[in-house]
């Protein structure tokens, strides 16, 4: 069975095809393309710039997807899409997409959770069974495990995503947009040495972001660190406010921390807390796998954190790369395909979109 | 990926890897490791919770942590047996886990922080009524005398607990696995069940304030007793129909009781989540 999926749930526009041959064997990519749209330095993506950017490049991309997959229309069953949750005007424009193809092909629909697409690809990728899932990205923050036909939330986020709270960082900071603010940011980080405090939220198994991104914001503009690098040269003369609270006494603040030091003191905090709470979610359920999934998932430095943690535990972590981890077209395939051998359809008159679906919203049928 | 490797605990912090007996790991959780050891004398039992530090955080984020995490937990519990609350007393305690001119080794917190406790004698009340629960299902009914004795154990959880609110503090995690029934003779704990009869009579001890908080909101209270709740649910399914007696027991334990009771009631329909929806 052949899927052809579309994504474009944020910034990313993506087309992917999947293949599930019928003797049951791995299933295969036949075709994986994305296209993003960046937006310049210090400026987020806004919805209406976004959903043009995917109407003008869909058609295109689907053409390219299929004769990269060299396949003709009619190899294709069925059309997957995601149906939230998501920015809803770029949902809208390819939930349109879909529509059109639907009619055109006259092939049938299959709306997809974005967060199942996820997991349901890394799990394929990755090959591990029954992990306790970490879902970090732009829009979302979730700490997930499979129990009876569902992808239940043990711990998320109480307001901002993991990856809003980098990427609103990488805009005070004006760094580039290009290929990814949280990618920049790691990089910046690797230069970092110095820990500046910040809050730490932890609250039972859920996070809190906003504090700290208003807490580093306000360091950055304390040292005079934010805006464009050039403009920074000649930093204004500041009284180093960290020291206030004493942490100069356990040697943590020496000299004025760098922009460097800021995006790695960033890290190591927000990072420390999903390493955390994915902890105590595999404690609670069991588990020593653990998957991370999602754009913020790329990030070596969380791979490593929670490989310490897993091997601690006497586990291991499965992550992907940017392929598979950032939003793209397969993933919708891949879980969309696995619904549509169940039996799940979404007529065309439910082919709607939604800013706001819930994981665990989702009745898994295809697992045990 | 790296294949699964055997874990093999960090070893203890000083002075606890030199003792004789060694102390015995009791439980295990994602923050911290609960060992039976002794304290002043050879025979004199002491709980200790070990904190080990967690090696993939920063070592400056790693102590501040711990330092913040094991204090707090020590502060409440000092503050709950000025005030009488039954808790186990709290001994001593190092945050650094390093002991006193430790002089091999300066990285932080390699056995970790401790915190040293009473030991609380007796079992936890999820073993007491999963054996009360046993006893009822093999007899097919509850007596009026077995129903009495249930329902008088249930009101001293809710005193308890109001005990404990009253002081100022929140437990954060109340579940019957946090809840000791310290017997009133010592030693008939373990050897109740062969005369058919759970023994119910003693102290209700709360443990555990890892995730304690001082805080006299109502909304934390009704947290806490919501919590209760919903542990009792999933874990003693025929002792549910009794938690009302929980609550008549917190209520009659102090004034303030009415207030958190009536906040439980919009917990109660809130949940835990809220709806995505709309």
């Amino acid at each position: 069975m052949i899927a052809i999926g579309l994504e474009g749930s944020a910034n990313k526009l993506g087309v992917g095809i999947m293949l599930h041959p019928n003797d049951g064997s791995t299933p295969q990519v036949l075709a994986n393309i994305r296209h993003t749209y960046v937006s310049p330095p210090g400026e987020g993506f806004l919805p209406k710039d976004t959903a043009r950017h995917h109407r003008s490049w869909v058609v295109k991309l689907v053409r390219k997807a299929l004769k990269e997959a060299r396949l003709s229309v009619q190899d294709v069953d069925c059309i997957c899409y995601t149906k939230g949750p998501g920015m809803g005007a770029p949902l809208q424009s390819v939930a349109v997409a879909a529509r059109m193809l639907s009619l055109l092909w006259g092939k049938e629909l299959v709306g997809v959770n974005h967060c199942v697409g996820h997991i349901e690809m890394g799990r394929l990728i990755t090959g591990s069974t029954n992990p306790v899932v970490l879902y970090v990205s732009g829009g979302n923050t979730q700490v997930i495990a499979y129990s009876s036909q569902r992808y239940r939330i043990f711990g998320e986020t109480l307001d901002i995503a993991v990856g809003n709270c980098l990427d609103r960082f990488a805009r005070t900071l004006h760094i580039s947009n290009d290929p990814a603010p949280g990618y920049n940011i790691e990089q910046l980080a690797k230069k970092g040495t110095q820990l500046v405090e910040l809050p730490y939220t932890v609250k039972g198994m859920d996070c809190s972001f906003s504090g700290i991104l208003a807490a580093i914001d306000g360091l950055a503009a304390t040292y005079g660190l934010g805006g464009k690098e050039e403009e920074i040269a000649t930093p204004p003369v500041t009284t180093p406010a960290v020291d206030a609270t004493g942490e100069n006494g356990n040697g943590s603040i020496t000299t004025k921390p760098t922009r460097a030091d800021l995006c790695f003191s960033l890290q190591e905090t927000i990072f420390s807390m999903l390493v955390e709470t994915t902890e105590r979610a595999m404690a609670h359920v069991g588990s020593t796998e653990v998957l991370i999934v999602g754009g913020v998932g790329c990030n070596e430095r969380l791979q490593e954190m929670m490989g310490i943690m897993a091997r601690d535990r006497g586990g291991s972590v499965h992550a992907t790369d940017e392929r598979f981890c950032i939003d793209n077209g397969i993933m919708i395939a891949q879980a969309g395909l696995l619904a549509y051998k169940t039996g799940f359809r979404t007529p065309l008159k439910e082919s709607t979109c939604t800013q706001r679906f819930r994981t665990d919203d989702v009745f898994v049928k295809w697992r045990d | 990926m790296a294949p699964p490797t055997t874990y093999t605990p960090p070893p203890l912090p000083t002075p606890f890897n030199n003792t004789h007996p060694a102390p015995t790991l009791l439980t295990q959780g994602a923050e911290a490791r609960l060992y039976k050891t002794t304290h002043l004398t050879p025979t004199t039992p002491a709980a200790l919770k070990v904190r080990p530090s967690k090696p993939y955080r920063h070592p400056i984020l790693d102590r501040r942590l711990t330092r913040q995490r094991i204090l707090q937990e020590a502060r409440c519990l000092a503050k709950l047996v000025r005030e009488g609350v039954p808790v186990p007393a709290l001994l001593a305690l190092d945050w650094e886990g390093q002991g006193a001119g430790n002089a091999h080794g300066g990285e932080s917190g390699i056995g970790g922080a401790w915190l040293l406790m009473e030991w609380i004698d007796g079992l936890v009340v999820r073993v007491v009524l999963e054996r009360w629960e046993r006893l009822v299902r093999a007899e097919g009914r509850i007596s009026g005398v077995e129903e009495e004795r249930v329902r008088d154990f249930m009101r001293r959880i809710g005193n308890s607990v109001g005990a404990l609110h009253r002081a100022g503090v929140v437990h954060g995690d109340l579940t019957t696995s946090n809840l000791i029934l310290r017997p009133a003779s010592p030693g008939t704990a373990e050897a109740e069940e062969e005369d058919g009869r759970v023994d119910m009579d003693g102290e209700v001890v709360l443990i555990d304030f890892g995730l304690a908080a001082q805080s006299a909101q109502d909304e934390d209270r009704a947290v806490d007793l919501y919590v209760l709740e919903r542990a009792f649910g999933s874990t003693h399914p025929h002792t549910e129909q009794f938690f009302e007696e929980v609550l008549k027991g917190y209520r009659e334990s102090f004034k303030a009781a009415a207030t958190a009771l009536k906040r439980l009631e919009d917990v109660r329909m809130r949940g835990r989540k809220r709806s995505m929806i709309g």
